[in-house]
C-alpha cells in the first residue's frame, strides 16, 4: 500500500530542507514554494479524508510499521483513527494559512527562508504526532517539535520573545521528561521485544494499580501543559502576547491538541482504569480552567492574550467532555478539538492583521473601525461570534454536545462551566464593541479594508465553520466510532472489577 | 626461591601494545626530528594512525573473540568484548581529540605553550614563542593517556587498576598545564587536578589494602569470592569498597569529588579539554563498572546507597551551579558534573542493562563534548588592530554568534541540545536507555530526579542557544570577536556533529553492537 502518511511526514520535512538547502540568491521564491508544499500537503489530506473508511472509524487506517530501533522496542508506526484524521485535516488546513498570513512579514529573505522552513518543519511533527502509533515515536516528536517551535518564537515576535520562548521551552520540557520516566516505566509493564512500544502491544496490560496510576499521572501532566490547563497555562498568554500571531495561530489551533489527542489516545486507551480514578479531580481542574480562562480574558487589555485566555477556557470545556465518559461528550470533546483549531486560528490571525495595519494589540488603541473597514469588521465579528459558541457556527454544536453529554455525570461541572460559556460573550462582544463600534477614533480613517490575500485566510475557516455548524455530519461521523471505544475502554474496566 | 617467568598472550593486548608503542615512538619522535613543522606533522600522523589502527584491531578482535573473552597475565586482565568496547570508544575519542591537539589558529599560532618550562611572561618565553618552538611532545602524552584508559577498562586487579589509573592520570595533569594563553589559569588548575588526583589515588589504594587485608586477594575475582564467603557487615570490606569506589568517583567528577573539574576545565588548552572531559568519563566509567560488577556485586544493596546520594548529589549541585556561571568552559564542567550524576544514576541497584547504556551515554556524551569545545577553539578574541588573541569564553561575548556564524553556532546548539537530553541527538538516547535500566531495578524515584534536574539544566543549554541566535551583537563589539575556521577543528566539529545526529536518529546499530558487548569474562552478570 502507498504510505501515505510517512509521505505526509515527509511532504513539509523535506521542504523544510530544500528552503535551507537554497543559496542566498535563490531565496527570492520561497514563499511561494512553501505554499506549494502546504498544497501538496493540503491535496494529500483531502485524499487521505476521503479514502478513510468512517464505518471503521476506530481502527487505525493507513498504517504502516517498520522496525526503527528494535534494540529498544521502537517503531516507525504510523497510522490513524477518525480523530487523528481530523486533526491531521486541521494542520493540512491552517498551515498555509498560517503562510499567506505571515506573507508580508519580514523584510530580509534570510529570516524569511527561516520562518518558513520552521513552519514547515512544525507541520511534518504534527503530522507524525497525530498518526503515531507507537509510544516512543509520539514521545520523541513530541519532544522534538519543541525546537522548532523554540526558534519560531524566540527569533520572531515582539519584544519579550527570548524570554517567551524559554517559557515555553522549559514548561514543555519539564512536562515531557516526567512523561519520559512514565515511557520508560510503561516499557517495562508491556510485553517487551522488538516492538514493545507500538499502542497495540500497550492497550489492555494488567497492571499493578499503583503503576497504572503514576504513570497515567506522568502522560496526564505532559498533556496538561501542552492543552493549558490551570494552574499549568501560564506559559500561553506569555507566548501568544510575544509571537507572530501566525505562529500562536498554528501553536494553539493545532499543536496544543495534541495534549487533548494524547489524554484521548494514551491516557484513556492506556490507562483506562486511572483515568476513571483520577477523572474527579481532572474534572475539577477542568472547570476551574474554564471559570478562570474566562474570567482572566475579560481584563485582558492586550487582544493577543485575550484570545489565548479564551482557549485556556475552551481547552477546560474540551477537557470536561474527555473525562466525562459518555459517547456523547466524548465526541463533543473530539470535534471541538477541530472546531477550536478554525475558530481560534482564525481569531489569531484577524487580530494578527489588526497588528499589521497599526502594530498594536492593544483593545485601548483601536475603536470605531466598523465604519471604515466594513468587511474586517463583519469577518471579525462572525469568528468572534464563533468563539462564544453561537449556534449556527460549527464550536456551538460541539461545545452543547460537551456540556449535554456531562450533565448526566458531572451536573456541578457542567453548570459552573455553562458561568463560562456566558463569560465568553463579554470578553467577545466587548471587545468587538471597543475595537469596532463608536465613533472612529484619530488616526484610524484611512485603515486599510481587508485585502484578497487577508480575505483567503479568514474566509475559508469561516466558511468552514458555517458549513460544520449546519452540517456536523461530516465530521462526527470520524469521532462517533473512536469515541465509542474510548467510552466503552473506561466502562468495561469498570463493569469488571 | 624459583622465579616463573609468567606466560603472556600477547595477541589480545595488541590495541593496547599499539598504542604505547607509538607513544615511545613518539618520544624518539621528539628527540630526532629538529624540524617543528616536520615534527608536529610526524607526531600527527603517527598518533592518528596508531589510534585508528589500534582501533580496527579492537574491532577485528571483538569480531574473532570466542565465548566472552580471554584472560591475560594470569587473570590480572581480561580482555572482554565490554573492554573493547570502551577500548573503541576511548580510541575514537582519542583520534578526535588528536586531530583537535594539532588545530591551529588562521595566523598559525596552536593551543599549546611554546615551552613549557619557562615562567609565564618571561623573557624566555618571549624567546621560545619568537623562535616558533613548539611542544609537540602533547601527541605521545596523549598516548600515554589513552593507553593508560585502555589498559583501566580491561585491568581485573586492583594493583594493577592503580597503576593504569596513574598512567593515564600523569600525561593528563602535564597537559593541563601547558595552555598558551592565560597560563597561569593553567597551571593553577593543573595543580588543583594533580593534588586531588594524587588524593583520590591514595584513597583508592588504601580501599585496595583494606580489601586485601580482609579477604586476602587483590583480585576482583578473589575480593568478590571473599565478599560471599564473609556473612553480616564487614567493616573493612565496605571501608574498602567504599574508598575504591570513591577514587573512582573522583576521576569520574561527581560530587563531592568534583572540586578539580571546574578549575581544570577552565585552566587547560581547550583541546585537552575536550580530550579529558570525554575520555576520562568514560575510562572511569568502564573501570567502575569493572569493579562494581566484578567485585563488588554482592554489596549491591550496602552500596547502593552510595551510589543513590552521590546520584543526586552531582546532579543537583552539578545543574544549580552551572546555571550562574559566566564562563563557557566552567559552566560546561559544571554540566559534566551533572552528567558524571546522569551516569550513576544507571548504576543503582547494578542492573545488567547498565552494561550496554552506558558505552552508549559515554559515547554520545563524549562526542557532543568534543564538538562543543572543539566549536569553543574557534571563537576568539579580538584586539583593536585586528589582532586574533585567545578564545572568547564569557558568555556574554557569544551573543549574536548566530547571525555572524549560522552554521558553527548551529553545531553549537546541537551539541547543547544533546547534553540537554532532546530527541533526535544522540543524547536523548543515551539518557533513555541510561534511565531504563535504572528504572529496571526500580529505582524510579531517582530517575524522577534525573529528570527534573536534566529539565533544570536545559534552561543553561538553552540560555547559550538564545544568546548565539536570538540576541543582537552589542553595539561597539562587532568586531571584538572573530571566528577563526581552523581546517582540523572544522573537522572534528563536523564529524562529531554528524555522529550526534547519526546516533540520534538511527542508533539501532551502535546499540546492538553495545548489546553485544553486555557481557564481562567474570563476575555475577557475566
Amino acid at each position: 500500500m502507498f504510505p501515505i502518511l510517512t509521505v505526509m511526514v515527509a511532504v513539509p520535512a523535506v521542504g523544510a530542507a530544500l528552503l535551507w538547502a537554497l543559496p542566498a540568491g535563490a531565496r527570492a521564491r520561497v514563499r511561494e514554494i512553501a505554499l506549494a508544499v502546504t498544497a501538496v500537503e493540503l491535496v494529500l489530506a483531502i485524499v487521505l479524508f476521503a479514502q478513510f473508511d468512517t464505518a471503521a472509524a476506530a481502527t487505525f487506517q493507513f498504517s504502516e510499521t517498520y522496525a526503527w530501533i528494535p534494540q529498544i522496542g521502537a517503531s516507525w508506526a504510523l497510522g490513524v483513527n477518525g480523530i487523528g484524521l481530523l486533526m491531521i485535516v486541521l494542520a493540512a488546513i491552517l498551515t498555509p494559512l498560517a503562510i499567506l498570513a505571515a506573507w508580508k512579514e519580514d523584510e530580509a529573505e534570510d529570516r524569511r527562508t527561516h520562518y518558513l522552513a520552521l513552519i514547515l518543519l512544525s507541520q511534518a511533527f504534527m503530522v507524525g504526532i497525530f498518526a503515531a502509533r507507537d509510544v516512543f515515536l509520539f514521545y520523541v516528536l513530541f519532544e522534538a517539535m519543541l525546537i522548532p517551535l523554540y526558534f519560531l518564537i524566540g527569533s520572531f515576535g515582539g519584544v519579550q520573545r527570548r524570554y517567551a520562548a524559554v517559557k515555553f521551552l522549559l514548561y514543555s520540557l519539564a512536562g515531557g521528561l516526567i512523561m519520559l520516566v512514565g515511557v520508560v516505566a510503561l516499557y517495562f509493564q508491556g510485553p517487551g521485544g522488538d516492538q514493545a512500544f507500538l499502542t497495540d502491544n500497550l492497550t489492555g496490560l494488567t497492571m499493578s494499580t499503583t503503576a497504572e496510576r503514576l504513570i497515567f499521572l506522568a502522560f496526564f501532566l505532559a498533556f496538561a501543559i501542552k492543552a493549558p490547563m490551570v494552574p499549568v497555562h501560564t506559559w500561553l498568554p506569555t507566548v501568544a502576547e510575544n509571537a507572530r500571531p501566525g505562529t500562536t495561530a498554528l501553536l494553539v489551533a493545532v499543536l496544543d491538541k495534541i495534549g487533548t489527542f494524547g489524554m484521548l489516545t494514551l491516557g484513556i486507551a492506556l490507562f483506562p482504569d486511572a483515568a476513571r480514578w483520577a477523572a474527579p479531580a481532572i474534572i475539577i481542574f477542568a472547570v476551574i480552567s474554564v471559570i478562570y480562562g474566562a474570567l482572566l480574558a475579560i481584563g485582558q487589555t492586550n487582544m493577543l492574550r485575550l484570545v489565548s485566555f479564551t482557549s485556556v477556557s475552551h481547552f477546560g470545556i474540551m477537557v470536561l467532555g474527555i473525562f466525562a465518559f459518555t459517547q456523547t461528550s466524548i465526541e463533543g470533546a473530539a470535534l471541538y478539538m477541530f472546531n477550536h483549531g478554525l475558530s481560534t486560528g482564525a481569531l489569531f490571525f484577524a487580530v494578527g492583521f489588526l497588528i499589521e495595519r497599526y502594530g498594536s494589540a492593544n483593545v485601548s488603541d483601536y475603536g470605531g473601525l466598523q465604519k471604515v473597514v466594513p468587511v474586517f469588521a463583519g469577518t471579525f465579528l462572525i469568528i468572534g461570534l464563533s468563539a462564544l459558541a453561537l449556534p449556527g457556527l460549527s464550536p456551538f454544536v460541539s461545545e452543547i454536545m460537551v456540556l449535554i453529554g456531562a450533565f448526566s455525570v458531572a451536573k456541578t461541572a457542567v453548570i459552573v462551566s455553562s458561568i463560562g460559556v456566558v463569560l465568553a460573550a463579554l470578553y467577545i462582544l466587548l471587545t468587538y464593541q471597543k475595537v469596532f463600534t463608536g465613533p472612529t477614533r484619530e488616526g484610524l480613517e484611512a485603515t486599510r479594508e481587508l485585502s484578497v490575500r487577508e480575505r483567503v485566510v479568514l474566509w475559508p475557516l469561516v466558511i468552514l465553520m458555517l458549513i460544520l455548524g449546519f452540517l456536523p455530519g461530516i465530521a462526527l461521523d470520524t469521532v462517533r466510532e473512536p469515541s465509542a471505544d474510548y467510552v466503552s475502554a473506561v466502562v468495561a474496566e469498570e463493569a469488571g472489577e | 626461591m624459583s622465579f616463573v617467568t609468567p606466560e603472556i598472550a600477547w595477541a589480545p593486548l595488541a590495541p593496547i601494545i599499539v598504542v604505547l608503542g607509538a607513544a615511545a615512538i613518539g618520544i624518539l619522535v621528539e628527540s630526532f626530528v629538529r624540524t617543528p613543522a616536520t615534527r608536529r606533522a610526524a607526531q600527527l600522523g603517527l598518533s592518528l594512525v596508531a589510534l585508528i589502527g589500534a582501533a580496527g584491531v579492537a574491532v577485528v578482535q571483538w569480531a574473532g573473540l570466542e565465548g566472552a573473552g580471554t584472560e591475560v597475565l594470569a587473570g590480572m586482565l581480561t580482555v572482554d568484548r565490554q573492554a573493547l568496547a570502551w577500548q573503541i570508544v576511548i580510541l575514537v575519542f582519542g583520534a578526535l581529540g588528536a586531530l583537535l591537539f594539532a588545530a591551529r589558529t588562521r595566523a598559525g599560532e596552536e593551543a599549546f605553550t611554546s615551552l613549557g618550562s619557562v615562567a609565564p611572561g618571561s623573557t624566555e618565553e618571549t624567546l621560545a614563542r619568537r623562535k616558533g618552538m613548539q611542544v609537540t611532545e602533547v601527541f605521545p602524552l596523549a598516548l600515554f593517556a589513552v593507553g593508560g584508559m585502555m589498559l583501566f577498562t580491561s585491568v581485573t586487579d586492583l594493583v594493577f587498576l592503580f597503576v593504569a589509573l596513574e598512567l593515564f592520570s600523569l600525561p593528563l595533569y602535564i597537559l593541563v598545564a601547558l595552555a598558551r594563553r592565560r597560563r597561569m589559569l593553567s597551571h593553577e588548575g593543573a595543580l588543583k587536578y594533580f593534588l586531588l588526583g594524587a588524593f583520590s589515588s591514595a584513597l583508592f589504594l588504601f580501599g585496595a589494602a583494606l580489601l586485601y587485608g580482609a579477604t586476602g586477594s587483590a583480585s576482583l575475582t578473589g575480593i568478590a569470592d571473599g565478599i560471599a564467603t564473609v556473612s553480616g557487615l564487614d567493616p573493612l570490606i565496605l571501608g574498602g569498597a567504599v574508598l575504591v569506589v570513591v577514587g573512582l568517583l573522583f576521576k569520574l567528577g561527581a560530587v563531592p569529588f568534583h572540586s578539580w573539574t571546574p578549575d581544570a576545565y577552565q585552566g587547560a588548552p581547550t583541546p585537552v579539554t575536550a580530550f579529558m572531559g570525554a575520555a576520562t568519563k568514560a575510562a572511569a566509567t568502564a573501570a567502575l563498572i569493572r569493579v562494581s560488577y566484578e567485585a563488588f556485586y554482592g554489596l549491591t544493596w550496602e552500596l547502593s546507597w552510595l551510589f543513590w546520594a552521590v546520584a543526586i548529589a552531582s546532579m543537583l549541585l552539578g545543574t544549580v551551579v552551572a546555571l550562574v556561571q559566566t564562563d563557557l568552559k566552567r559552566m560546561l564542567a559544571y554540566s559534566s558534573v551533572a552528567h558524571a550524576g546522569f551516569i550513576l544514576v544507571a548504576f543503582a541497584g547494578f542492573p545488567e542493562a547498565t552494561l550496554a547504556a552506558l558505552p552508549f551515554y559515554l559515547l554520545a556524551y563524549g562526542l557532543a563534548t568534543l564538538g562543543a569545545f572543539a566549536v569553543i577553539t574557534q571563537v576568539r578574541e579580538r584586539s583593536d588592530d585586528g589582532t586574533v588573541l585567545g578564545e572568547a569564553t564569557r558568555l556574554g561575548q557569544w551573543a549574536g554568534l548566530g547571525k555572524r556564524s549560522p552554521l558553527l553556532a548551529g553545531a553549537m546548539a546541537l551539541f547543547l541540545l544533546s547534553f540537554a537530553g532532546i530527541p533526535l541527538t544522540a543524547g536523548f538516547v543515551g539518557k533513555f536507555v541510561a534511565f531504563a535500566a535504572a528504572i529496571s531495578e526500580g529505582a524510579w524515584p531517582l530517575v524522577l530526579v534525573a529528570v527534573i534536574a536534566s529539565a533544570a539544566a536545559a534552561f543553561f543549554y538553552v540560555r547559550l542557544i538564545v544568546l548565539m541566535f536570538f540576541t543582537d551583537v552589542p553595539d561597539g563589539q562587532e568586531e571584538a570577536i572573530e571566528v577563526d575556521y581552523s581546517p582540523l577543528a572544522r573537522v572534528v566539529v563536523v564529524i562529531t556533529a554528524a555522529a550526534v545526529v547519526l546516533l540520534g536518529v538511527v542508533p539501532g546499530p551502535v546499540l546492538s553492537a553495545f548489546e553485544n558487548a553486555a557481557v564481562l569474562l567474570i563476575g555475577s552478570a557475566g
